[in-house]
């Protein structure tokens, strides 16, 4: 028992990742069509977000300590953040140990505008154009991304931390009457469980509740009709190709304490981001959503060693296994429409 | 329909002639060299197959820079770094035998296939007379193979897996990084001095040739001197989130968790166990403990703060004052700003060692330096004294166990040295059932 709740929760932070991802995903198919390959990608430039705030904040200057050395035996150099310097060691301190979440107000910015250079620059000539002309082009604009990412940063694992206070873990055992030490989970991925809650929601309510998203759903329903109505539908969804790019990179922005950010995550994740908008349904965003936290519940299932056991390498494929016995089931996905990729 | 000019008996000829064409080149090769790629002119080249793209881009970077410094010292330039303490005195600074040493790179993206294909090229169209490099086992040995069939040297790079000298040891291939056996051998006693002999292991193990070796080799170790060893979970390679591994070590009753990741991996999965708050856990009356068998300065730094306090071992390190390494830490640093890795110190000895061979037996021919090789003593290379065995191609040296510092004083000053463990307490037989399997066979020297 305790053994499943604590995969449940395992599966949750994970699968809050491929949700966030995959409702990007989704979006920008049901809005322009377009099969995006290079979303993976925009979740590890968010994920760099986090990297480059992080690094802008602790730019030090140097001042020469006469009684230390270096390795090479020349007086050592002390470096002293900037911030550290203007503000006081304390706040500037605190600054630079926030950096992962004051990364998100930086990011949504940077990855707007990284949505919008993608779309209008690229994008935009393919949308006639049938869906393996755009897959291939944005993968290579993913593989484009990810070796400019690797030239700047490198291609090792950078250690991103998440402030102090969120060190540790919340023992969820002790709370329901278990033993101490049984189910465990570390306060930042309730953090990051919250957070995909919270945006979540917060799309879900501007396509509901705003005129600007009754318009969108509207041109996802019938995008010429609309057309015919006067509305300029491609400004709109060029915004949304901006909104996805945001989610997807705030989504990496808080990863980056989970998984040390290197120029490969957008690959790990992409794929399986794919796999669950397919088994969500191509276009529907509950779908994405939901299918997002069942398999990544699945997948924390699936590398219990009471399990693994019985089927050896269940872990690698679990998810693939299930995307396949739900389009046998039920071939538009959990949530697909009629008509979606049909045509 | 066409009809085609081409009868069977055309065809036959043609193929015929031009058969023995293509084979008339390499008729007269092998007939006026006794090896392949036997250098005529005034240079000899090297082919440095390096991952220089992939998940180890950073150590082959490393690695590069190594060799390119090696090259320099043995071409007469720099310094002349650890060739001034190297207590073999061949090498005269001229090039090797003076030829002036050039080299060719290759990239292994840390894929077998990759790795076979740009040393088979280095060889093939560069006339590489020896091959070394490689940040993997799986490369390494992939290479390794490659480099015997052929006819060249294989000098390995950083390759820990106890196969490399073991199942898969090939007479052309030589290894002066140590191995998963040794790692053991040399933690073992200073974990059961830290933490007890009444423990609880639980490991968690990346699933290829290097990992299977070193969770064998450090349970062997770690059981013999008392610990229980509660599970052993194998993780695939890249696995980005290892959360759901690390998840239920607490409730498996395990104390201790034994990383068998390097690289990427390792990273994740110590950032992943850091942050579950493993460490500040106490299980059956004592403080949970993180070990992490290889350690490696480039991934320490992946791993941020999150190494404090974690021991594990590692091949050589800047820190050590002995002559030797701080002749190359001065060497490498005054070229290029901050101190070797280990990947680039045995790198670069591996370079050295090969052309010191070649000197020492006044040949290129792969079986003459392998003669030169096999049995060697030596020192001033920063690891003490040395040396090459004959049966299996792996050096005995000392080992360093090292910890994850506390306060470090710069992003280089990660790890500090607990340890030197003497090269007697490290060395296996030759005929160890860990090592066991394979056969050195005869040197190949190709053409």
């Amino acid at each position: 028992m305790d053994a499943i709740l604590l995969q449940v929760l395992n599966g949750l932070d994970k699968g809050s990742a491929y949700a966030l991802i995959a409702l990007g995903l989704t979006l920008i198919f049901g809005t322009l069509g377009v099969v995006n390959f290079a979303h993976g990608a925009i979740f590890m430039i968010g994920a760099f977000c986090a990297v480059t705030l992080s690094r802008i904040l602790s730019l030090s200057f140097e001042t020469i300590d006469p009684t230390k050395v270096d390795f090479l035996g020349n007086p050592a150099t002390i470096k002293t953040p900037y911030v550290e310097a203007w503000f006081g060691p304390e706040f500037g301190g605190a600054l630079i140990d926030w950096a992962v979440p004051l990364a998100i107000l930086f990011s949504i910015p940077i990855m707007i505008a990284v949505g919008f250079i993608m779309e209008r620059g690229l994008i935009k000539h393919f949308y006639k154009r049938p869906h393996a002309d755009q897959i291939l082009v944005t993968f290579g604009l993913a593989i484009v991304l990810q070796e400019v990412i690797k030239y700047f940063y490198g291609a090792n694992p950078i250690s991103t931390p998440a402030p102090e206070v969120f060190k540790g873990s919340f023992d969820f055992g002790a709370m329901f009457g278990f033993d101490p030490n049984v189910i465990i989970y570390p306060y930042w991925r309730m953090v990051y469980f919250l957070f995909a809650a919270v945006v979540i929601g917060a799309v879900f309510s501007f396509l509901r509740f705003t005129t600007f998203g009754m318009v969108v759903r509207a041109g996802m329903a019938d995008r010429e009709t609309v057309g015919l109505l006067g509305i300029d539908i491609d400004r709109r969804f060029t915004i949304m190709f901006g909104l996805a790019a945001a989610v997807a990179g705030m989504a990496g922005v808080m990863y980056a304490p989970i998984l040390s950010p290197n120029y490969h995550m957008g690959m790990d994740f992409l794929v399986l981001s794919f796999v669950v908008v397919v088994v969500g349904g191509m276009g529907s965003l509950p779908g994405a959503v939901a299918a997002g936290f069942l398999l990544g519940v699945l997948e924390s299932f699936a590398s219990m060693n009471e399990i693994k056991s019985i089927i050896p390498g269940i872990d690698q494929i679990i998810i693939y296994v299930v995307a396949i016995i739900i389009l046998l089931t039920r071939p538009r996905g959990l949530l697909g429409k009629r008509g979606v990729m049909e045509e | 329909m066409s009809n085609s000019l081409l009868t069977r008996r055309g065809l036959l000829k043609t193929s015929a002639v031009a058969g023995a064409g293509l084979a008339l080149p390499t008729i007269f090769t092998s007939g006026a060299s006794a090896f392949t790629n036997d250098p005529t002119g005034s240079t000899v080249t090297l082919g440095f197959n390096v991952p220089q793209s992939g998940a180890y881009a950073d150590e082959g970077a490393d690695e590069l820079r190594a060799y390119e410094l090696a090259v320099e010292h043995l071409n007469g330039g720099g310094d002349g770094g650890m060739l001034n303490t190297f207590s073999s005195k061949a090498l005269e600074g001229n090039g090797i035998l003076g030829k002036k040493v050039e080299f060719v790179t290759g990239d292994t993206q840390t894929k077998s296939d990759a790795a076979r294909a740009s040393a088979k090229s280095m060889i093939e169209k560069d006339g590489a007379v020896m091959i070394t490099g490689g940040s993997s086992s799986g490369v390494a040995i992939a290479v390794q193979g490659l480099c015997q069939e052929a006819g060249v040297i294989f000098m390995a790079g950083l390759t820990h897996s106890n196969d490399t000298t073991g199942k898969d040891k090939k007479a052309n291939g030589f290894r002066h990084f140590f191995n998963a056996y040794m790692s053991a051998a040399a933690l073992a006693p200073v974990l059961k001095n830290l933490y007890g002999s009444d423990r609880k292991a639980y490991h968690l193990t990346a699933d290829y040739s290097w990992g299977w070796t070193q969770e064998e080799s450090i349970a062997a170790a770690t059981e013999a001197m008392g610990w229980q060893t509660v599970e052993k979970v194998r993780t695939p390679l890249g696995a980005g989130d290892f959360s759901s591994y690390i998840a239920p070590v607490l409730n498996s009753g395990a104390d201790v968790l034994v990383l068998n990741h390097y690289g990427g991996d390792m990273v994740n999965s110590l950032t992943n166990a850091v942050q579950f708050g493993l460490r500040d856990k106490q299980v059956n009356g004592k403080n949970f403990e993180i070990v992490v068998p290889l350690y490696s300065r480039l991934m320490a730094r992946g791993a941020g703060k999150n190494v404090a306090g974690i021991h594990g071992s590692t091949n050589w390190h800047w820190s050590l004052q002995d002559d030797a390494s701080k002749a190359f830490v001065k060497s490498f640093g005054t070229k290029y700003g901050f101190p070797p890795s280990q990947a680039a110190h045995t790198v670069y000895c591996q370079t050295l060692l090969y052309a010191d061979a070649v000197a020492r037996g006044g040949s290129f021919n792969p079986c003459a330096v392998g003669e030169a090789l096999e049995g060697f003593e030596f020192d001033g290379l920063g690891n003490g004294p040395t040396l090459y065995r004959a049966d299996d191609h792996q050096c005995f040296k000392d080992v360093l166990v090292v910890r994850g510092k506390e306060n470090p004083t710069s992003e280089f000053d990660l790890l500090e040295i607990v340890e030197v463990t003497p090269a007697a307490q490290v060395t296996y037989p030759a005929d160890h059932p860990m090592f066991a399997g394979g056969a050195l066979g005869a040197c190949n020297p190709g053409a």
